[in-house]
């Protein structure tokens, strides 16, 4: 059978028009990612605790015991869960006071710290396909991390105002040729770590001050910068989407908040938002979840009973780093293959439960492994796509495995049992 | 656990039923208020309310408590979750200032004696994000309001003047958004905020449509009326924010005179201290709030909210995007814009009012004198939280409204601009309890269309306070810290049935239902098909996928039109 408009789970475009045959187990229409999520893959077999395998009871009963008995357990991952799951594992690291931290503290959190620096004036990917005429990926590459992206919202997507691709801008403003700069209108190519002066030079130009910009900023003529301005002046409708060149380059938060005020000033000429091209599917929910639940989106501390926020203390690497956690959670995410090595070694060195429908690094030093449903395949959820638009994400084949909101509910559960 | 209840001796003030400060015994059986001979029998627990006030718990009909816009506040502004309210134990931990979390929204608005609260302007395509911080606040019922006066599907239907239409999109959208009835955001103004502009006046024409807020408005109030949703079109006027704007409001009140409804007004006007400025400039400035006062008081079909602001922080935060970009300007605060594909649009900026600052002030006076000149069948108390501060202020409005030495000493604190620009220190206006209790309990009942909230009668919802205050004895007009003080904490707040507050403290935890309103019965839904499906290739998801089921939502309860 084949099932209509299923939402795929794997980056941040969310795409809602996927096609699935359950028979063939096969996807049509998602990209070369999203068809690989939606196909036969090397799954987790059972629960196991120490390789061995054991029931969803006994692995669960297991973790909760571990939870309770952690002075400060770390709870990390969230980005390619559903929100349902995430709330459950908020009230969850509450009640062990412990951390809850996700993967935007390794990837876009600069963004979310230009967000309490200057705010975020965006819109919705569909407001960029009906009206952006003209659309710059700074430091972002959908070609390559959003494959449908460009097709779908931002690049050939035809909308309201934008009837033909001819009728777009398309900038790339990079440091090496992307795969996205070959499909862009213009690609300007920049020094690495240039990015702040770069928008400083603009912010200057568009402000009326172009003569205090030199002849070359970060590999940029002025003359190009000149050119780039009145581009965006000219506008009627613009965009940046911002990616991890931006945020994990040299400034950091900076660029981005820079980068902001640069948005904030062409508003006073035309309209023009900015939003980071987020990753995995649900990075926004694993922020937003906890931002209504505790009041930030990451990097929370409960040892007091109350949540904490602190990036530079409270995020995932720097706990591990500092040695500041006896036990770890790590759901729907691979920190042994992503971390740094120090921290690394310290996860190495507790108790870690992994929840994750697929085998990674972390199930290797996992001691609890508890293996989950995949959410838009085998579970139903709530996601929110890159620009916080929701959609519920859904089930169209049936599974043995727990998904992950029946593992958390289990485990709140045992977890408020033991600590009666 | 008891479930039966029986609230003895009270003090009660029922508007709604007449009764006026009686001293009398109130019944509760399964969550609803009975007669005396239904409890006979049961296992009753006796609550000595002896020299107490009873009433009905507050309805909250308009406040940002759930959704995209009061969490991107919460995002941007950590500064805001600082304060500690509650530390885990039994009830989970609880933060924030003015900016709630969710769990804090519910516990506040409980210990205040509030069991009811709208969210008062849900994106539509957001819906399903409303709804799941809607069933992350504990204690309250609730419920959200779709904002309908930007959306492209509507300029269609009204450039077209074609109503059954309207009435079968707006049937469609409450039911796509598990909505509870029509909000209307500066309807225009947000479409023209896409090419960088704003309407500034009610026949403006729309960019690229050929409509006006003018019919935007009695379109959606005809078709509203025509479906008798519960609840009337509840708009934010055009022009908010600007110096001369009341004029505007005058204009749009009017819009409501051929139209009639007999159970409740068929426009409802909002925070209307934001839409009350005369002067043409920020330097000269006044008040228009006498002006529309006037017009309110001499119709019978429209009611309106304050948005008192309170001094201190706040964040605005509304559906009206080009002013909160002028806001942005004007004070170089932080700013989160959010255009929202044909739907809208959302912006929000943080705020402090000042008592020394001449607009502050003059902004804190107007809310005031709303709430003084108007009927008091006719204003509800508000401060459109968080727009104009707390919603845990509402004593401080309330003890306000009823005393004018209270009003003198606070005038005192303020900048003396307001002396001249508004009339508040003339007027002697003092509001009898019993009419506050009414713009806080039975009057949003009524605007909004529920029956069941809002009163003490036999068959209502048991949601019910007791506070620490006797209305026999009270001087409101002299003890007013005393007025304050008790309506802060209530002693007793009852939530369908179950005690959940007593002495100030959280006794229990309650998930209270999310109201939403099923018009699809009273029109032909394949109508709008065609359209919708075309229309929705300017969507950026499918239609298929569009909106939000009734069965993810915690406690869905449907209203049958
Ligand atoms: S672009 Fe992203 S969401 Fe869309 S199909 Fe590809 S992986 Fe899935
Ligand atoms: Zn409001």
């Amino acid at each position: 059978m084949a099932e209509e408009n299923i939402v795929c789970t794997f980056c941040g475009s969310v795409c809602d028009d996927g096609q699935f045959d359950t028979e063939k187990f096969k996807s049509k229409k998602l990209c070369k990612l999203g068809s690989s999520k939606f196909s036969k893959k090397e799954r987790i077999k059972a629960p196991m605790i120490d390789g061995k395998e054991v029931s969803y009871e006994e692995a669960i009963e297991k973790a909760a015991e571990i939870l309770v008995n952690a002075k400060k357990p770390l709870l990390y991952g969230w980005a390619s869960t559903v929100n349902e799951a995430i709330r459950l594992g908020v009230i969850l690291t509450e009640k062990v006071r412990g951390v809850y931290d996700q993967c935007a503290s390794v990837c876009h959190a600069p963004g979310t710290l230009a967000v309490i620096e200057e705010g975020l004036p965006g819109g919705s990917l569909g407001a960029v396909k009906n009206r952006a005429d003209v659309v710059i990926f700074w430091g972002s590459n959908p070609m390559e991390a959003h494959p449908r992206h460009g097709m779908r919202y931002s690049i050939s997507a035809k909308g309201l105002l934008i009837k033909d691709r001819k009728q777009r801008k398309v900038i790339v403003v990079d440091v090496r040729p992307t795969k996205t700069a070959k499909l862009a209108d213009e690609f300007v190519q920049i020094k690495p770590g240039y990015d702040y002066p770069i928008i400083s030079a603009l912010r200057a130009i568009i402000s009326g001050n172009a003569d205090a910009v030199p002849d070359e900023v970060g590999g940029v003529s002025k003359e190009k910068l000149v050119e780039l301005a009145e581009t965006m002046k000219n506008a009627k409708y613009g965009v940046i989407f911002y990616g991890l060149g931006v945020t994990q380059s040299r400034g950091r938060d900076r660029n981005i908040e820079n980068a902001v005020k640069l948005i904030q000033l062409l508003n006073r000429h035309t309209r023009w938002i900015i939003w980071p091209m987020r990753g995995h599917y649900n990075v926004v929910g694993a922020g937003e979840v906890p931002a209504w639940e505790a009041g930030y989106q990451y990097a929370i501390d409960f040892s007091r009973g109350y949540p904490r926020f602190s990036p530079a203390e409270f995020s995932a690497v720097e706990v591990l780093k500092r040695r500041d956690c006896d036990a770890a959670l790590i759901i729907a995410s691979d920190p042994v293959a992503h971390f740094p090595r120090t921290a690394v070694k310290h996860l190495k060195s507790i108790s870690v439960i992994q929840i994750d429908p697929f085998p990674n690094m972390t199930t290797l030093v996992a001691n609890v492994v508890i293996p989950s449903a995949v959410a838009g395949l085998e579970a139903e959820g709530t996601a929110y796509r890159m620009d916080g638009i929701p959609l519920r994400v859904k089930k169209i084949v049936e599974t043995n495995y727990w998904s992950d909101e029946q593992i958390l509910e289990k485990l709140l559960e045992k977890v408020e049992e033991l600590k009666r | 656990m008891h479930h039966a209840l029986h609230i003895k001796n009270g003090i009660v003030i029922d508007p709604k039923n007449g009764v006026k400060a009686e001293k009398m015994d109130i019944f509760v059986k399964d969550g609803k208020i009975v007669e005396e001979s239904e409890v006979k029998g049961e296992d009753v627990k006796v609550i000595d309310a002896s020299n107490k006030l009873v009433v009905a718990g507050g309805v909250d009909m308009h406040a940002h408590i759930a959704g995209s816009k009061i969490n991107t506040g919460r995002t941007m502004r950590p500064e805001e979750m600082r304060v500690v309210r509650n530390i885990a134990n039994k009830f989970r931990a609880a933060v924030g200032r003015v900016l709630l979390t969710s769990p804090a929204i519910g516990y506040e608005y409980a210990k205040m004696g509030y069991t009811s609260s709208f969210e008062a302007a849900q994106p539509p395509i957001g819906a399903l994000h409303t709804h799941e911080e809607l069933d992350a606040i504990p204690m309250i019922d609730k419920a959200a309001l779709p904002v309908f006066g930007n959306w492209h599907f509507v300029f269609k239907y009204v450039e077209a003047k074609d109503i059954e239409k309207l009435k079968t999109f707006i049937a469609w959208a409450l039911e796509r958004t598990k909505g509870f009835g029509v909000k209307v955001v500066n309807p225009g103004g947000v479409e023209a905020w896409m090419y960088g502009g704003n309407v500034k006046s009610l026949d403006d024409q729309v960019p690229s449509f050929n409509v006006t807020p003018r019919e935007i408005i009695t379109s959606l109030i005809k078709a509203v009326e025509e479906l008798k949703l519960n609840h009337s079109v509840h708009i934010h006027c055009n022009r908010l924010g600007v110096p001369g704007n009341y004029e505007t409001t005058i204009e749009t009140i009017k819009l409501a005179g051929g139209f009639s409804n007999d159970a409740r007004q068929v426009l409802h006007v909002t925070h209307v201290q934001f839409n009350a400025y005369a002067g043409d400039s920020w330097r000269t400035v006044s008040s228009g709030a006498e002006e529309i006062a006037k017009t309110v008081n001499s119709m019978d079909n429209v009611t309106i909210d304050m948005g008192q602001p309170i001094f201190g922080h706040a964040t605005a935060m509304t559906g009206d995007a080009p002013f909160q970009f002028t806001l942005h300007r004007l004070t170089g605060a932080r700013w989160s814009n959010k255009d929202s594909e044909v739907e809208g649009g959302a912006g929000i900026v943080p705020l402090v009012y000042l008592p020394k600052n001449p607009v502050h002030a003059l902004q804190w006076a107007i809310g005031l004198e709303l709430g003084l000149l108007i009927d008091s069948d006719k204003v509800v108390l508000t401060t459109d939280y968080p727009n104009g501060g707390p919603f845990t202020e509402y004593p401080y409005i309330m003890a306000m409204l009823m005393s004018k030495k209270m009003r003198e000493g606070e005038l005192e604190k303020v900048s003396p601009y307001v002396q001249k620009a508004s009339n508040l220190p003339a007027i002697d206006t003092e509001k009898a309890l019993e009419e506050v209790i009414h713009m806080t309990r039975s009057l949003p009942a009524r605007i909004l269309g529920l029956p069941q909230k809002g009163h003490l009668g036999v068959g209502a919802d048991a949601d019910i306070a007791i506070y620490n205050l006797n209305p026999l004895e009270i001087d409101t007009s002299n003890d007013f810290e005393k007025v304050y003080k008790a309506f802060k904490t209530a002693e007793y707040t009852i939530k369908s049935g179950r005690i959940l507050v007593k002495n100030g403290e959280l006794v229990d935890e309650h998930w209270g239902k999310t109201y939403w309103v099923d018009a699809t019965g009273k029109v032909d839904m394949e109508a709008i098909k065609p359209d919708l499906e075309d229309y929705f290739k300017y969507y950026s998801v499918e239609l298929q996928n569009y909106g939000v089921e009734e069965r993810w939502l915690k406690k869905p309860e449907r209203i049958v039109i």
